[in-house]
C-alpha cells in the first residue's frame, strides 16, 4: 500500500523557531515519491515553514533557526548546496512572480543560468515546458510579449511551467491558487493531476476543498503541530481527531 | 468652526507654506540670468580668461570642473554601488557591519571643507599627488561615497524580495539572481542616484580648494596630474579676490554653473521617467 512507496522527504523532529517564536514544532512526516500531499491549516500553522525547510528558502530571513532534519533521498538537505538542492525541489508560490521580463526569458531563465546556451534546446524546453503547464497553446503566439500582462491565472501557469523548465523531481506549492478565480483554480489543479505521474508534490493550501480533490494523503497542521495525516479519503470521511474534525467542517480556521 | 471650513483653511496655509518654496529659487534664477546673461557668448565659454581675469572667457575653469567631476564619479559610482550590493545583499547583521553603516552615516555628516583638509593631507602630501585632478577627484568621490552608497541601497531594496525568492527558488545562485534580476532593476534608481551627485559635486567648493582647484591656468589639462581651473572656486575668486571685476562676468559664471547643474538634474529626471514608463512591475 502506500506506505511501500519509496520515501522521497522525511522531516525528524523538525524545530522551526523566527526569533523566538516557534512555529514548527516536533514535526515528523514522510512524503512519498510521486504523491500530492496536501497540507492544510490555519494561518500561522507552520505549513508554509515547513515547505520552505525543504528548499531552504528560510534561511534568507535571518532570525530563523532550526533542529532537526529534512532529509530528501535519504540526505540532509542541509548537507545539499543550495542550488543544487533548488533546482530539485521546485516552488511556486502564493501569489504569481513572474519576473519582469517576456514569457519566453522567464521560461528560459533558469535553464540558461543553469548553463545551457543552445538557443534550440531552450527553444524546446521553453515549449515542453509550457505545454506541461498548459498554457501553451494560450501563449505561443506571444512568447516576446511581457510576462507581467499576462491574467493571474495565466502567470501562476508560467511560474509551473518555470519551474519545470529546471526539471526538478519535487514541486512544493505554496497556496498556488490563493489569489486565483474557480476557473484558473481548476486549470493549476488539471496541471497538478497531470505533473503527478512525474514529480513528487507538496501542495499546501488554504482551501480544504482543495485538498480533498487532489492530494492522496492530507494533513493537518495546527499552531505548528501536525495534527493528523491520512489518506485524504480518510481523512475527510472520518477524521480521528476532534480539531481536525473542527477544521474540515468549518468550525474554525 | 464646522469641519469643512477649518480644512480649507488648513490647507490653504500648507498650499501657501508650501509656495514660498518657490519664491527663493524665482529669485535667484531671475536675478543671475539679468545680471549675467550678457555676458554669455560662443568667446566667454570657449576661451581662457584674459586681462588679470578681467576679460575673456572660462573655458578652463568649464574643462575643469568637468574633468574633476566625471573623474570622481567614475570613482565613486563603481565603489558606492558594490558596497552597496554587499551591504544590502550578502552581509548578515553582525558588529562589523553595523560599524560598517554607521562608518557611511558619520561620512555623510563630515562638513566639506574637512574632506578638503582630508585630501590636503592624504592625497596631495601623504600619497605625493600635488594639487591635481586626481586628487580632487578623490577627496570628492570619498565625499559623495556615502551619498551614492545610500541611494544605491535604496534603489536595491526597491527591487521586490520575491523577484530574488522566485530567482533562488530556481537554483540559481545567488550572484547570478544579483546580477540578472536585481541589478537591471535598480540600474534606474541607481543612475538616478549618480547624476544628482555629479549635479551636486559639480558646485562644490571647499573640498577642491586645497586638492585640485589653481587660480589661474590658462592651458587646459594634459594629465590626471595637473592642476585645473574650476568653475566654483573661480567664481569664488572672481567676486571676491580681483578688484573692479565687470560684474556680468561673475554672475556669467554663475549662471554657466547654474546652467551646467540643471543640465544635470534634468537628465536625472527624464533618465528617471523613461525608466518608470519601462518598468513592468
Amino acid at each position: 500500500m502506500v506506505d511501500e512507496r519509496k520515501e522521497k522527504i522525511v522531516a525528524k523532529d523538525l524545530n522551526c523557531w523566527f526569533g523566538k517564536a516557534p512555529s514548527v514544532k516536533a514535526l515528523n512526516i514522510s512524503i512519498y515519491e510521486n504523491e500530492i500531499l496536501g497540507v492544510i491549516g490555519p494561518s500561522n500553522s507552520g505549513k508554509t515553514t515547513f515547505l520552505r525547510t525543504i528548499n531552504r528558502l528560510n534561511e534568507l530571513n535571518n532570525n530563523f533557526k532550526q533542529t532537526g532534519q529534512v532529509l530528501l533521498d535519504g540526505k540532509d538537505v542541509n548537507s545539499l548546496d543550495t542550488e543544487s538542492l533548488r533546482k530539485r525541489c521546485g516552488m511556486v508560490f502564493a501569489l504569481p512572480l513572474p519576473l519582469p521580463m517576456s514569457i519566453y526569458e522567464n521560461v528560459g531563465y533558469g535553464p540558461i543560468r543553469h548553463g545551457i546556451k543552445s538557443k534550440k534546446e531552450i527553444d524546446e524546453i521553453v515549449e515542453k515546458s509550457l505545454i506541461s503547464a498548459s498554457l501553451w497553446d494560450e501563449v505561443k503566439d506571444r512568447l516576446d510579449a511581457s510576462a507581467m500582462k499576462l491574467s493571474g491565472g495565466q502567470q501562476q501557469r508560467l511560474c509551473i511551467a518555470r519551474t519545470l523548465a529546471v526539471e526538478p523531481e519535487v514541486i512544493l506549492y505554496d497556496e498556488p491558487c490563493s489569489g486565483l478565480d474557480p476557473i484558473s483554480t481548476a486549470k493549476v489543479e488539471e496541471t497538478m493531476l497531470e505533473l503527478k505521474k512525474k514529480y513528487t508534490i507538496i501542495l499546501v493550501t488554504n482551501n480544504v476543498k482543495q485538498a480533498s480533490r487532489v492530494s492522496d494523503r492530507t494533513a493537518f497542521f495546527l499552531m505548528g503541530e501536525l495534527v493528523e495525516i491520512d489518506k485524504t479519503s480518510n481523512l475527510f470521511v472520518s477524521p480521528k481527531d476532534q480539531r481536525t474534525e473542527g477544521y474540515i467542517t468549518g468550525r474554525y480556521g | 468652526m464646522n469641519a469643512k471650513i477649518s480644512q480649507k483653511i488648513a490647507f490653504s496655509v500648507l498650499f501657501l507654506v508650501t509656495l514660498f518654496i518657490i519664491i527663493p529659487v524665482l529669485i535667484i534664477v531671475f536675478i543671475i540670468i539679468k545680471e549675467g546673461a550678457s555676458a554669455i557668448s560662443w568667446e566667454f565659454l570657449f576661451t581662457a580668461p584674459k586681462d588679470g581675469m578681467r576679460a575673456g572667457g572660462i573655458f578652463p575653469a568649464i574643462v575643469g570642473t568637468l574633468s574633476i567631476v566625471l573623474c570622481a564619479i567614475a570613482i565613486t559610482l563603481p565603489m558606492g554601488v558594490m558596497a552597496a550590493i554587499y551591504i544590502n545583499e550578502y552581509a548578515r547583521d553582525n558588529l562589523l557591519t553595523r560599524i560598517i553603516k554607521l562608518s557611511i552615516v558619520n561620512l555623510a555628516g563630515v562638513p566639506s571643507v574637512v574632506y578638503g583638509l582630508f585630501g590636503l593631507g592624504v592625497f596631495v602630501m601623504f600619497l605625493k599627488m600635488g594639487v591635481s585632478i586626481i586628487a580632487g577627484a578623490l577627496t570628492l568621490s570619498i565625499m559623495e561615497l556615502p551619498v551614492i552608497i545610500t541611494t544605491s541601497r535604496n534603489a536595491l531594496n526597491a527591487v521586490p524580495q520575491s523577484f530574488r525568492e522566485a530567482s533562488l527558488s530556481l537554483g540559481v545562485s545567488k550572484w547570478q539572481t544579483i546580477r540578472h534580476i536585481v541589478l537591471p532593476n535598480a540600474l534606474p534608481g541607481i543612475m538616478t542616484g549618480a547624476i544628482l551627485s555629479i549635479a551636486r559635486i559639480s558646485g562644490e567648493t571647499a573640498p577642491i580648494l586645497f586638492t585640485a582647484a589653481a587660480f589661474y591656468v590658462p592651458h587646459l589639462p594634459r594629465s590626471v596630474f595637473d592642476q585645473v581651473m574650476a568653475l566654483p572656486y573661480h567664481l569664488y575668486i572672481i567676486s571676491t579676490q580681483i578688484p573692479n571685476m565687470p560684474r556680468n562676468i561673475t554672475y556669467g559664471t554663475a549662471l554657466t554653473l547654474l546652467m551646467l547643474v540643471l543640465a544635470m538634474s534634468v537628465t536625472a529626471i527624464s533618465l528617471r521617467i523613461y525608466f518608470r514608463k519601462k518598468k513592468k512591475w
